[in-house]
C-alpha cells in the first residue's frame, strides 16, 4: 500500500447515456480510478447546483457531471441548460476558494465507455494534484463530515485567535 | 424606566445591523401607538435608554417578544443574543441579517485579517506604518478597556441560539410586520394559537416573480447589463432584458417592490420554502435565460457563446448571495488566511 492521497469524486451520470458508459467500462474490463461514486440521475439538466455545492460541502473533493453531447439529450436540451449552469457555477465556485478542476462535466454517449474512464483518471490525477479539499475540516474547522456550524463557544476562541 | 406588570414585554436589539430593521418598525406609522399600548418596552437601543445591566436584571422568560435584528459578527452580539434568548419566550429573527446573515456576512467571502487591514492599513487616508490594530483588551495606568471581539465568520441568529420565528426582508415591509404584530398581539391578549416553531412569518410562499406584474416572455439573452448601463422599459420583465433579477429565487411577501421600479430583487426575503442555498437556485435561474447559441453548433462553440454571456456577470457570489450566505451551503469562501 502507497498512501497516496485517493480524492472522493461525487459523479453524476446521466442515465441515457454517461451511466450506460459507465457499465460499458465495467462489462469491458477497462481499468481506471475507482475514485467516482456514481449517481444516477435522469438527465444531467436534473442536476441541480444545490446538489454539487452539497457534495462539496460533505466531504467530496470533486463532482464530475457527465450527460449526452450536446444535441442527443433524451430531453432534447436537458444538456443545454446544464452546460450554462456548469459553467455559471465554476464562475462562482472560484470566488469561494474552489478550484475550476473540482467540478467537471463531461459528455459520454453509452457507447464511449473508454471516454468515461478516461475522464475520471485525468479529473483523479488533478484532484491529486490539488489534494483534498475536506470543506467541514479545513474551512469551516468541524470535525468530520456535515457537522453543524462551529458551536458559539468556539467562536470568540477563533477570533481572539 | 417605569414599568407596568399588566403588560406584556417587547424588546427589540441590532446586532450587527444597519438600523434599516428598527426604521421598518417606526414605519408602522401611528399603528406603533397600538404597540405601545398594548406592550411594555423594556429593551430597544434604538428609541429608549435601556442599559445591558437592565436587560440583565430582568428574570428569565420575562421578555413576551424579542425582536432580535442583526447578524452576529463579534463577542458583543454573541453575548446579547445569549441574554437576550434567556430572558425572552419568543425570538424572532427579524430581518435579514438576524435570518440569514445579509449584507455583513458577505465577509464570509473573504478573512478577518483581509477586512482589518483593508479598514486600518491599507486605505490611502490611513496612516499606520505599525499595522496598530484595535484590540479586545487594552491595559493601561487607569485599568484595561475592552472592546468586542471581531470574528472570522459572521453568523446567523440561529446559528448561535434557538430561535422561534424568521421574519424576512432588509428590511422587513411594514404591512408585513403588522400583519406578524397582530397574530402576537391575539396570541398574548386572547389566547389565539401562534404559527408553529421555526415558522418563516411575514412573508408568502411563492417566488418574487409570481407577484411581480411586469410582462415575461419565453426569452434568452446574450449579455447582462448592470443596473446603471440601461434604463429598462417599464413593463417587461428585467430579467428578460439583461437585467439580474433574484425573483424567481427569492420568496414573495414585499409585493415585488423592487422590479416596479426598474431596479431587479436583489434578493432580501431569502430563498424559497424548500430551497436551502438561493444562490445555487438562482444559477438555475440565470442559466435559463443565457443564450446557448444556434442548434446544431459544435460543442465548443456552444461554451464560447455561453461563457460570453456569463462574463458580463461581475460578481456572481456576491450577487447571488448578497442576503443568505450565513445560510449557504458552504457558509464561507476558502481564503488565504495570510492575504493583507
Ligand atoms: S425576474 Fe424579476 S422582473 Fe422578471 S418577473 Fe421575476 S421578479 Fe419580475
Ligand atoms: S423585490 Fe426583492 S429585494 Fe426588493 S424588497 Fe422584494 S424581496 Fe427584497
Ligand atoms: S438525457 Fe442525458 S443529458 Fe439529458
Amino acid at each position: 500500500m502507497n498512501n497516496q492521497f485517493e480524492p472522493v469524486i461525487l459523479g453524476f451520470l446521466c442515465n441515457w447515456c454517461s451511466y450506460r458508459a459507465a457499465d460499458l467500462a465495467g462489462t469491458a474490463r477497462i481499468h481506471y480510478a475507482p475514485n467516482m461514486r456514481p449517481i444516477r440521475v435522469m438527465c444531467s439538466g436534473r442536476v441541480d447546483p444545490q446538489f454539487v455545492l452539497k457534495a462539496l460541502r460533505e466531504g467530496a473533493d470533486g463532482v464530475l457531471i457527465a450527460g449526452c453531447h450536446p444535441g442527443e439529450c433524451h430531453y432534447v436540451n436537458g444538456n443545454i441548460k446544464t452546460i450554462r449552469r456548469y459553467l455559471l457555477l465554476r464562475k462562482m465556485l472560484k470566488q469561494w476558494g474552489i478550484e475550476e478542476e473540482r467540478v467537471q462535466l463531461v459528455w459520454a454517449s453509452a457507447s464511449e465507455g473508454k471516454q468515461l474512464a478516461e475522464a475520471v483518471d485525468r479529473m483523479t490525477e488533478m484532484l491529486r494534484a490539488l489534494g483534498p479539499l475536506r470543506w467541514n475540516e479545513t474551512v469551516l474547522g468541524q470535525p468530520g463530515i456535515n457537522g453543524d456550524m462551529a458551536p458559539a463557544e468556539t467562536l470568540a476562541e477563533e477570533a481572539s485567535a | 424606566m417605569t414599568t407596568n406588570p399588566e403588560k406584556p414585554k417587547l424588546a427589540m436589539y441590532w446586532a450587527a445591523s444597519c438600523g434599516g430593521c428598527e426604521i421598518s418598525v417606526l414605519n408602522l406609522g401611528d399603528r406603533i401607538l397600538v404597540i405601545d399600548e398594548i406592550f411594555d418596552i423594556v429593551f430597544f437601543p434604538a428609541i429608549a435608554d435601556f442599559k445591558y445591566d437592565d436587560l440583565r436584571s430582568y428574570p428569565d422568560g420575562y421578555i413576551d417578544l424579542c425582536l432580535f435584528n442583526g447578524a452576529i459578527r463579534n463577542s458583543e452580539n454573541e453575548e446579547l443574543a445569549h441574554l437576550l434568548r434567556q430572558k425572552s419566550k419568543v425570538m424572532v429573527a427579524y430581518g435579514s441579517c438576524a435570518y440569514e446573515g445579509c449584507i455583513p456576512a458577505l465577509a464570509n467571502l473573504t478573512s478577518r485579517d483581509f477586512l482589518l487591514n483593508t479598514v486600518y492599513v491599507n486605505q490611502p487616508t490611513n496612516d499606520n506604518p505599525n499595522r496598530i490594530m484595535p484590540q479586545p483588551r487594552y491595559p493601561m495606568e487607569e485599568g484595561v478597556l475592552e472592546l468586542p471581539a471581531f470574528y472570522e465568520n459572521v453568523h446567523s441568529l440561529d446559528q448561535i441560539v434557538d430561535v422561534d420565528y424568521y421574519l424576512p426582508g432588509c428590511p422587513p415591509e411594514s404591512h408585513q410586520v403588522w400583519a406578524v404584530m397582530q397574530v402576537v398581539i391575539q396570541a398574548l391578549t386572547k389566547g389565539s394559537p401562534l404559527p408553529p416553531k421555526g415558522a418563516i412569518i411575514g412573508a408568502g410562499e411563492v417566488a418574487v416573480c409570481e407577484e411581480c406584474p411586469l410582462e415575461k416572455h419565453e426569452k434568452t439573452i446574450t449579455r447582462f447589463y448592470r443596473p446603471y448601463e440601461i434604463t429598462p422599459e417599464p413593463d417587461v420583465c428585467l430579467l428578460e432584458q439583461g437585467l439580474i433579477c433574484m425573483g424567481p429565487a427569492t420568496r414573495n411577501g414585499c409585493g415585488a417592490l423592487c422590479p416596479q421600479v426598474g431596479m431587479g430583487c436583489r434578493g432580501c426575503y431569502g430563498p424559497l420554502p424548500g430551497v436551502v442555498d438561493q444562490g445555487a437556485k438562482m444559477i438555475s435561474a440565470i442559466a435559463s435565460v443565457i443564450d446557448a447559441g444556434e442548434p446544431g453548433m459544435e460543442e465548443e462553440d456552444i461554451e464560447l457563446a455561453i461563457k460570453a454571456v456569463i462574463d458580463t456577470i461581475p460578481d456572481p457570489a456576491g450577487t447571488f448571495y448578497r442576503f443568505s450566505m450565513a445560510h449557504s451551503l458552504l457558509f464561507r469562501a476558502k481564503t488565504d488566511q495570510t492575504s493583507t
